[in-house]
Formats: C-alpha cells, structure tokens, sequence
C-alpha cells in the first residue's frame, strides 16, 4: 500500500517534470518571454498593490471630483449667464410703466437679446410672499419693478455691455444686474477647489513615490543573493534594474487598475443612486452639490491616473535599484 | 591574461590580509590556489572575479588596470571569467536549466539560440535527467556540477573554482576534477583553490601557496 502511494508519487513528479519540459519546449519554439530572474514572492507585492491601490483611489478620486465640480460650475455659471435683469427702482416723478416699456424696447432692440418682458406685480408678490406673506398689495409699497431678459444663443460679452450702456443712456433710472458678482464667485470657487485638488494629487504622488522607493530597497535588499549572482556572470546594472522595473510595472498596473476602477465605480453610484433611492436623503444631496456625475474628461483623466501611477511606480523602482546597486558595488 | 603586482588588501584599518602578492595566470594554464584556512584564499578570488578592489598594487586583467574601470566594464570582463562558488550560489526559485543559462540570458541573447546548447552541456555534467528540476531538489554533487555548468556555459577565458570539490565524496571529486581537466585541455585557463592535497596530488600543475597573506608559486 505505501509502495503504491510512493509510486503514485513519483509518477507525479516524473509527470510536473516532463509537463516543465514541454512547456519550455513550447515557449522556446514560440519565443514566448520567459520567467521572471527576480520571483515576485521575494517582493511584498500584495502589500504594495494595495498601497498603489489606495493611492490611484485617492488620486482618481481628486480627479474626478475636480472635473464633477467644474462640470457643474459651467452648468451653473451657463445657467445663470443666460439670464439678466433690469431692475427698476421707484422715483419721485418716475412713470414706472413708461420706463418699464422703454426698458422692454431698449432690450429688444439689442443683438443677441432673444425676449424681454416685464415681470407682472403678482409675480413680483409671489416672490416676496416667503417674506412678506400672501395677500400683499403691490402697489401699495414702493418696489422695484424688474425686466426679464434671456440672451439668445448668439449673445457675446459685448450684449450686456451694450445693453448697460443703452440703457444708461435711454432709461436713467433703470439698472442692469448680469450676475457678474456671483459668477465671479462661482469661478472663484472653481479655481479654488482646482488648486486644492491638484495639491491633493501632488501629496498623494509624493507618497506613491516614498512607498514605492521604500518597497523597491526592500525587494533589493531581500533578493541581495540574486542581484549578487546576476553581478558575478556578467549582468549590466541595466539588465537588473530592467528585470525590477518589469515586476514594479505589474505592481503598478495592478494597483493602479483596482484603485482606478474603484474610484470610477464610486463616482457610478453615486451618479446613479439618487435615480434608484429617489427619497429624502438622495434629493438632499441633489440639493447641496447638483447631480455627482463624470463626463468624458473625468473618466479620462482617472485612466490618465491609472497609467501614471504605473509609471511612476516603473521609472521610481528603476531609479532605485540603480541607486541600489550602485551602493553595493 | 591576468597579472598581480605587489597586491595588498586590507578590510577597513584592519592589518592587511594579502601582501604584496605578485603572479600572473597565463593563457591555457591550469594551477592550484591552497593553503591553510583563513590565509586568504578566498579573498585572493574575490579581487580575482572583481568583487574586491586591492587596496595597493596592481591588477590588470585581459589587459585592463581594474582600478580604473567602471561598472559597465566590470561586467565585460566577468563574462569573460567563470566562478563555481563554494556555496554554489545556484538561484532556488528557478531550475537547473535556468540556473545553466543564467550567464547567457543575462547577454540579452534569444532563449532559441542557446537552448541546445545548454542541454548539451547539461547532459556533459550528468544533470540531463535533473534539467527541470529546482536546485534544493538536487544533491549537493549534482548542484556542483550545476554550478560548473553555468560557469563554462558562456564559454570563459578563466575558470575560478573555490572548494569545488568540498562537499563531494573522493569519486565524484575524481569526476570533477577530470571534468577541469577535459576544460583545460580546450583551451580555458584553470584556478581551483582548495586545501585537498589528495586531489591536487591527482594532477601534475603549478601550485600558488598562500600563507599568512603571502603568496609562493611552485611551478
């Protein structure tokens, strides 16, 4: 029985041999790369791809959210650009209707304006009614009286600036508020959650690049004898550092597509989700920062965070192992 | 081929393990480097295969002052030496017949254009029933005999051996030692250290004496 059982045995061993050898056969003949001299178990590879992993995450994750935001200021700051009002203050002396129809004309008669019109005392009531409260009578109190005017699709900076001046000129009690104050502000925002995003990516390279030189002296330092032997028949510094920067490429690659991935099917949810909650907490959120949802560029620029994560993590152990090995020779 | 002049070398302050060693390794010689443990056998291998720089003296090697050459160049002449250590220093996550062609995939070259070869040297050594096999697996005879092979599979101007025959019975020392011997006769030039009397006494070749860091050669 135990002869049998070693048999069996050697049967199996004899077998992964001659399978070893028709494999080599095979790859010899198709030219196939072969293994790799440094063997991934020396290295702490799966402690490094999650690292690489929580960094493309982190640094996809900036980056997405930067191109959601500025997705949403453009909606924003379009929105609001396509709309101005003049407002009209109440004057001793003034014929509030006259300077209302002149406003209306004067806006008309602008290129690039598409319609004007006068907003009627209830609408005016019915904005004021959150304040003030129902019932109000218009006319009564001294208010000002507003024009809508929409840009049309053909409308340059030049209509508004036009429009002012018009209007200085033919109605002088009248004034023109194109939101500048507030898109001023909205791109201000932009450009600050910009700055803040891109030091973000800066801290979150910074510290792939440390991971990456500490997990590179180690994986040197813990195949020592290799690099030795690969030293004594004859290998350039090039071919090692090579062999290195093929393994750290993978580990790059890998980390980099699940931190990557991850960070893209966050952004997925939460673009979707509001659409499948469709309750309280999904609309607040609507609420507060618009709908969270990448376009092209965002998803661009997470596998551009993707593909630069493995580079760096490649050319940083490259560099390292030539320093390396330049300390111990 | 290689040329020693009044060679010194110190580890650090310490006091100085060789002195002034002075021989040279001609073309197609074959020599034994002995002498008592600790006398600085090993050390003389180590400035021989370029790991060691000396701290006085001079060493040329194929007609390069070694004191002036950089890491590039260090690796151009080492594939010009091969080393069987004592240790062997066979690489364990890979197998026999990569461990063989090691020396020659490091050259960059096509594994189709030297798989036959290292088959066939293989088979030479007596490993061609152990090609696919990982070195931990094998005897300690056979990993020397993987160790010679990588060493002569490119083909060197010199063979360094430290101990080779060190963890061997008599017999298979007998067997390698022939195996140097058939090497020699091709043309490569031979240094085997080792403190086994009974084996140098086995072939008739010129002796370099080590002790006390000094080096006598015996013609």
């Amino acid at each position: 029985m135990a002869n049998a059982t070693h048999a069996a045995e050697e049967d199996a061993v004899h077998l992964a041999v001659l399978d070893e050898a028709e494999a080599r056969e095979e790859r010899v003949r198709r030219r196939k790369p072969r293994d790799p001299i440094v063997p991934g178990a020396t290295i702490a590879g799966s402690a490094l791809v999650a690292v690489v992993a929580i960094m493309t995450f982190l640094a996809a994750f900036t980056i997405g959210s930067v191109a959601s935001v500025r997705g949403m200021m453009v909606e924003w700051t379009a929105d609001i650009a396509r709309e101005t009002t003049i407002q009209i203050r109440p004057a001793d002396g003034l014929d509030m209707e006259a300077a209302l129809a002149k406003s209306v004309e004067v806006a008309q008669a602008t290129a690039g304006v598409s319609a004007a019109r006068t907003m009627q005392p209830a609408e005016t009531a019915a904005l004021l009614e959150p304040w003030l409260g129902a019932g109000l009578d218009v006319a009564s109190l001294p208010l000002p009286r507003m024009v809508v005017v929409s840009l049309g699709p053909d409308a340059t900076p030049e209509t508004v600036a036009k429009l002012r001046s018009e209007l200085a000129e033919q109605v002088p009690s009248a004034s023109l508020d194109d939101h500048r104050q507030w898109t001023e502000r909205l791109s201000g925002t932009a450009r600050t959650v910009m700055v803040i995003g891109l030091a973000v990516l800066a801290l979150v390279s910074a510290a792939t690049i440390l991971s990456v030189v500490f997990a590179t002296r180690a994986a040197v330092a813990a195949a020592r004898s290799i690099v030795e032997v690969l030293h004594f028949v004859g290998a350039h510094d090039s071919f090692i550092a090579a062999e290195f920067q093929q393994h750290f490429l993978h580990v790059g690659l890998k980390g980099g597509a699940i931190g990557g991935g991850a960070a893209m099917g966050t952004f997925f949810l939460f673009s979707t989700l509001p659409k499948w909650m469709d309750g309280g907490a999904a609309r607040a959120t609507d609420t507060l920062v618009g709908s969270v949802s990448l376009d092209l560029y965002g998803y661009g620029g997470i596998l551009g965070a993707v593909v630069l994560v493995a580079l760096v993590t490649s050319v940083t152990s490259r560099v390292t192992v030539y320093r390396t090995l330049r300390r111990i020779s | 081929m290689v040329r020693f002049e009044n060679v010194g070398l110190r580890y650090g302050m310490g006091p100085e393990v060789l002195r002034d060693v002075t021989f040279g390794i001609p073309r197609h010689s074959f020599q034994f480097l002995t002498g008592p443990s600790g006398a600085g056998k090993t050390t003389l291998l180590r400035l021989l295969f370029l790991s060691l720089r000396p701290t006085r003296g001079l060493i040329t090697m194929f007609g390069r002052d070694v004191s002036t050459i950089g890491p590039d160049e260090v690796a151009a002449l080492r594939r010009r030496i091969g080393i069987v250590f004592q240790d062997f220093r066979l690489l364990d996550h890979m197998t026999t017949y990569e461990n063989v062609a090691l020396p020659l995939r490091v050259q960059g070259l096509e594994e189709a254009s030297y798989a036959a070869e290292v088959r066939e040297l293989l088979h030479w050594v007596g490993l061609g029933e152990h090609m696919h096999v990982l070195p931990p697996v094998l005897s300690g005879g056979e990993k020397q005999r993987a160790a010679i092979a990588r060493a002569l599979i490119s083909r060197p101007e010199i063979l360094l051996a430290d101990e080779p025959t060190g963890n061997v019975d008599p017999r298979l020392a007998r067997r390698l030692l022939r195996l140097f011997v058939e090497l020699h006769k091709t043309g490569t030039s031979v240094l085997i250290a080792t403190h086994d009397i009974a084996l140098m006494d086995q072939f008739d070749a010129r002796r370099l004496v080590i002790q006390d860091g000094r080096l006598r050669v015996y013609e």
